[in-house]
């Protein structure tokens, strides 16, 4: 695709995404505490918006990059950041 | 335009998404055995399951021209009990020779556990000794990376494993190109919030290719799409991909790979 097609087709859905991200982050600074590892991780990964291959440097700011097994799985679900970080 | 849905838990579904995805051009549908939404109490839930993906569940295709075939294992969410795991693996030879059964799957890992890794390492055993195709589960969002890192070192350890016999799914950004460089297939799953959206899924066809990829809906009890498949390949021809190109993707990659088990037949 050309940077135009790009932008007629992707350019909408993409503010619409980032005013989401604007509001979530004015809506968390209203309830006060911004002390929570999700959030440390979130600003984590806005860094990477202006670095290259941005989609995977974002998802690795949300990993876990530790190398070995668990002792035990306490849960199953997966919280979208990693806490130990 | 014809594709295949290599992956859907169709169990989980309403007999409608069977005639929607006919509608929409599905020729076979390809079930792991996965979680159900709860622990399972003992093996014999597991028999049921197994009863239900080999016999029920083809039937219930087939009423709308549908192929149905299947993967068997326990899934890495139950796999923290090693007993019940262990009972479950001996359970599953006993299933392997029914003709809808594509191989062992979806095995994986879920919280990067040892004793997820124990029952990972048993159940690539139970594939080589039955010469039977692989499917992988990686594990979901924070736990992805490191969980399909984990994998491919227990698979690429076993020197019996061919790496163009398994298909790793749920790949994403971060994890794409370490499974295409172990030379095995890796999988895109199209699911809300925790994978791949359309428009992410070719980014990374336009990156790495058009060849060991496919692409699936995943679709379970959860809120999920039956048609995310015809939905990314709509999205792939208004980005200007040839109709060949993409039915390189949603047909001809999963039936190459799936044609590996001599169980995989698209003629009735
Ligand atoms: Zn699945």
């Amino acid at each position: 695709m050309t940077t135009q097609q790009v932008l007629d087709l992707y350019f909408l859905d993409a503010r619409h995404k980032l005013v989401e991200i604007a509001s979530f982050l004015d809506r968390v600074e209203r309830a006060g505490d911004e002390d929570d590892f999700r959030l440390k991780a979130f600003h984590e990964a806005l860094t990477k918006l202006n670095g290259k291959e941005k989609a995977k440097n974002v998802l690795l700011a949300f990993s876990d990059l530790t190398v070995k097994p668990i002792a035990k799985a306490t849960t199953k679900a997966a919280c979208g950041a990693y806490p130990d970080k | 335009m014809r594709y295949i849905e290599p992956h859907a838990h169709m169990v989980s579904r309403i007999t409608d998404d069977y005639e929607r995805m006919a509608l929409a051009g599905c020729e076979a549908v390809c079930e792991p055995a996965f979680w159900a939404g709860f622990d399972r109490s003992a093996v014999e839930g597991f028999h049921d399951y197994f009863s239900q993906l080999t016999e029920h569940e083809p039937k219930r295709a087939a009423k709308f021209g549908l192929k149905h075939f299947c993967w068997l294992c326990i899934n890495s969410k139950e796999a923290e009990d090693v007993k019940l795991a262990e009972e479950v693996i001996a359970l599953v030879p006993k299933f392997l020779n029914r003709p809808n059964v594509l191989g062992i799957g979806e095995i994986g890992l879920n919280k990067n556990s040892k004793n997820e890794m124990r029952v990972l390492e048993m159940q690539v055993d139970l594939a080589a000794k039955f010469n039977q195709l692989i499917l992988v589960h990686t594990p979901h969002l924070e736990d992805k990376f490191k969980g399909t890192k984990l994998i491919l070192d227990v698979l690429k350890n076993d020197k019996r494993i061919k790496p163009e016999r398994v298909i790793i799914d749920h790949v994403e950004e971060h994890t794409v190109e370490m499974v295409l460089n172990a030379g095995m297939w890796a999988g895109m799953t199209l699911y809300p919030e925790t994978k791949c959206t359309p428009a992410r899924a070719i980014d990374i066809l336009e990156i790495y290719g058009n060849e060991r990829l496919w692409l699936n809906s995943a679709c379970d009890w959860g809120i999920s799409d039956p048609l995310a498949v015809p939905k990314t390949a709509l999205e792939m021809k208004r980005r200007g991909h040839l109709a060949k190109a993409i039915e390189h993707v949603v047909f001809e990659n999963p039936k190459k790979f799936l044609s590996q088990s001599l169980n995989f037949k698209l003629e009735q």
